[in-house]
């Protein structure tokens, strides 16, 4: 019961949430639509974070969004021990940028005075949950080997379970306790993101690649 | 031709007198906010000095403005900040972003010490404490800091135009007893080629098309503070508070109510006009892919004359409605600019096109060569322009692009106007030398009446012609009002707090 509670009920709940509630947050306060950079207070420390972190958890997400949705194509992309060894190495290097930047950030709000002062305690649980989840995903990585490989014998098939309304919690359940909480944090921070800065995620400019550098607006005139 | 209207501004840097009456009224309207209280949407400098942020010229350090390549067969526009690309490596961390030690970090004082503190031998004093963190600091920058200290070896040496300058030329200007130095009120120039507005990643920042004013849409501002770093003027301010990049809004409110913005009807030295230029924004593109010398005469040559009846034709044609037109023609702006050929652009060279033009300070520009900088006026006054106290190059790196000929030839004019009126209110000089002059500077005796009119005695409405907005009845109402009646209104309810 437990296990479809965490495993069926929740995955679909923290969705639910998260697409909902960001669109809900867009639709009635779209001002509170920001990155909310302090990169203005201190830069030296965010420039570290900040590019590290990001550099970092953007591959690291894709990658974890193509073992969901592209089996077939990661399993080709490592389906020879080579190639293998280069995901491996790959996705650690990867997750330690992504660590180490999380705690630089932590360092930073904790330590100067100026960037504390504007941390709300969204932010902190936020910062602290990703680290964490990083924390979490780099364990499984080193502890339980080859997690390129296994990854789509697990977290796939339960994934897509869920996709097509079909769920299958028993891909998961068995495993360890790391495990489950990797994928119960990520989950809980889907949950989060219209609740807290993240919601910055949702709004990055891809349109600025080919829109026109000087926009003009005019005012629409009455048609009498 | 597709013409546009503008709504210009000129400032008169001769009547400047320094005293920030503008940057208060416009503080205590719009910036005084928390994450806005180091923002000065309208600033005025001491010149040579290190401006605020300081530095603000030195674009190796910021990388504001646009960036001509050096094909002239083939000339093209960049970003001086980074490419489309770069945009998108650098939205993490902005490498060339001010920080607030560029500006100043906003304190107040404990003024609650005074009276709280228990008796003792020592009087209670009320120590400065920051404005973001609440704690105790040694204010060691500020708006202004450098104000006045124009001679100065510790602030006004590190003004970055003097690195473009001659050591004579630099000597002059710091020569003990002639030091000398002007003021320079910024605001936003909105620009008809806004470098912030091209590097904002979110495309929040826009141009009003029916008064050209640059704005920065709240809603759709993201924070990727790229703006900050792009506008050469440093104009688009980030609020540390609600993750947003907010500028001069050119008081908008008020134009549309017929009211000149607050720094300019403020201002004590009546140094500020106000009015629309008509403009074909067809040669925007053109008008940038010049040599720096031509580029002053490139954006007179794109602003239209709005008597000719072509213009007007054209003008009714792209939209322009008739008391725009009017107006136009009545623009203080349009004859400091255009007619007289007095006012000039704040470096043009950052090539964003600004809308806002000084006239040069004239004085002192007496000879440094005679004592004390003393000299008869009807004396050889034109060739003294080489001599000048004020190196022209100074002038012509500040508004012309290092174009020397631009700031002399609204010099030679400014000085006739001088010899002309002195000729008819003082006597001393004959009223020969006084024509001689006025032909020399290029000009007839009405044109002088002119400049003299409107540079000494303008009224309010001369020196703000406010185009009819009427928005009330020119927009498509999006809102019936009769159905809101027993409401709250409409349009934004909550107050600009920070998000989650």
């Amino acid at each position: 019961m437990l296990e479809i509670m965490l495993f069926v009920v929740f995955p679909y709940v923290a969705l639910a949430v998260g697409i909902v509630g960001t669109i809900y947050r867009y639709l009635t306060n779209q001002y509170s639509f920001t990155s909310l950079s302090s990169q203005f207070l201190e830069n030296d420390l965010q420039f570290w974070g900040s590019t590290l972190w990001h550099y970092g958890i953007i591959p690291t997400t894709l990658i974890h969004l193509g073992g969901f949705f592209l089996p077939k194509l990661m399993f080709i992309m490592h389906s020879t021990p080579e190639t293998l060894y280069l995901a491996e190495l790959a996705g650690k290097v990867l997750g330690i940028m992504a660590l180490v930047g999380a705690g630089i950030m932590l360092y930073r709000r904790l330590t100067v005075s100026k960037i504390r002062e504007i941390t709300t305690p969204v932010d902190w649980v936020i910062l602290s949950l990703l680290f964490g989840q990083v924390f979490f995903g780099l364990i499984l990585a080193f502890l339980y080997r080859w997690g390129a490989t296994w990854f789509l014998h697990t977290a796939t098939p339960w994934i897509e379970s869920l996709t097509f309304f079909q769920p299958a919690p028993q891909y998961v359940t068995a495993l360890p306790l790391a495990h489950k909480i990797h994928f119960l944090t990520g989950f809980l921070l889907f949950a989060l993101m219209p609740f807290s800065r993240l919601v910055h995620i949702a709004t990055f400019p891809f349109s600025y690649m080919w829109r026109r550098f000087q926009l003009v607006i005019w005012t629409r005139r009455k048609v009498v | 031709m597709k013409v546009r209207s503008q709504v210009s501004m000129v400032f008169h840097l001769d009547k400047c007198i320094g005293c920030h009456t503008c940057s208060i009224a416009c503080k205590n309207i719009w910036t005084d906010r928390e994450g806005a209280e180091y923002m000065w949407w309208n600033n005025v400098e001491t010149k040579p000095g290190v401006g605020f942020p300081t530095q603000w010229e030195d674009q190796e350090k910021y990388h504001g403005g646009w960036e001509l390549n050096d094909k002239p067969k083939n000339p093209e526009l960049k970003l001086k900040l980074q490419n489309r690309l770069q945009t998108f490596t650098n939205l993490f961390s902005n490498p060339a972003m001010p920080t607030m030690d560029d500006y100043y970090e906003p304190w107040t004082y404990k003024y609650g010490d005074l009276f709280n503190s228990p008796l003792g031998d020592d009087q209670p004093t009320a120590r400065p404490i920051s404005r973001i963190d609440g704690k105790p600091i040694d204010i060691e920058s500020g708006p202004n800091w450098d104000d006045d200290l124009g001679g100065s070896n510790i602030y006004a040496v590190n003004d970055p135009l003097l690195a473009t300058m001659s050591a004579e030329e630099k000597q002059r200007l710091f020569s003990i007893e002639q030091l000398f130095y002007f003021y320079m009120p910024r605001i936003c120039n909105h620009c008809l080629n806004a470098a912030c507005g091209a590097a904002c990643p979110s495309g929040a920042i826009y141009k009003r098309a029916e008064d050209g004013v640059v704005l920065i849409n709240q809603d759709k501002c993201r924070g990727w503070r790229m703006c900050v770093s792009a506008c050469p003027y440093k104009k688009t301010y980030y609020n540390w508070s609600t993750g947003k990049s907010e500028k001069c809004i050119l008081c908008y409110p008020r134009l549309e109510s017929g009211q000149a913005p607050a720094c300019f009807h403020s201002c004590v030295g009546r140094i500020r006009y106000l009015g629309v230029l008509l403009y074909d924004a067809d040669q925007i593109e053109d008008a940038l892919k010049v040599p720096d010398e031509q580029l002053v005469q490139r954006q007179r040559d794109m602003i239209l004359d709005p008597h000719d009846p072509k213009v007007v034709a054209a003008a009714k044609e792209s939209g322009v409605p008739d008391g725009v037109i009017t107006a136009a023609q009545n623009s203080p702006v349009y004859q400091y600019v255009k007619e007289w050929e007095m006012a000039l652009p704040l470096h043009p060279e950052y090539r964003t096109l600004p809308m806002l033009f000084y006239v040069p300070p004239l004085l002192p520009v007496l000879n440094a060569t005679q004592p004390n900088g003393t000299q008869r006026v009807e004396t050889d006054l034109f060739s003294s322009l080489e001599n000048a106290r004020v190196p022209v190059r100074y002038m012509s790196r500040t508004l012309a692009a290092g174009n020397d000929e631009l700031v002399i030839k609204s010099y030679q004019k400014m000085i006739a106007v001088r010899i002309y009126k002195r000729a008819e209110t003082v006597g001393d000089v004959t009223k020969e030398e006084a024509d001689a002059a006025l032909a020399k500077a290029g000009m007839t005796a009405e044109e002088a009446e002119a400049i003299y009119h409107l540079t000494s005695l303008p009224n309010y409405q001369e020196r703000f012609v406010i185009p009819p907005y009427s928005r009330e009845g020119d927009i498509e109402e999006l809102y019936d009002p009769q159905q809101r009646k027993a409401e709250m209104g409409f349009g934004k309810r909550q107050g600009p707090q920070r998000g989650l």
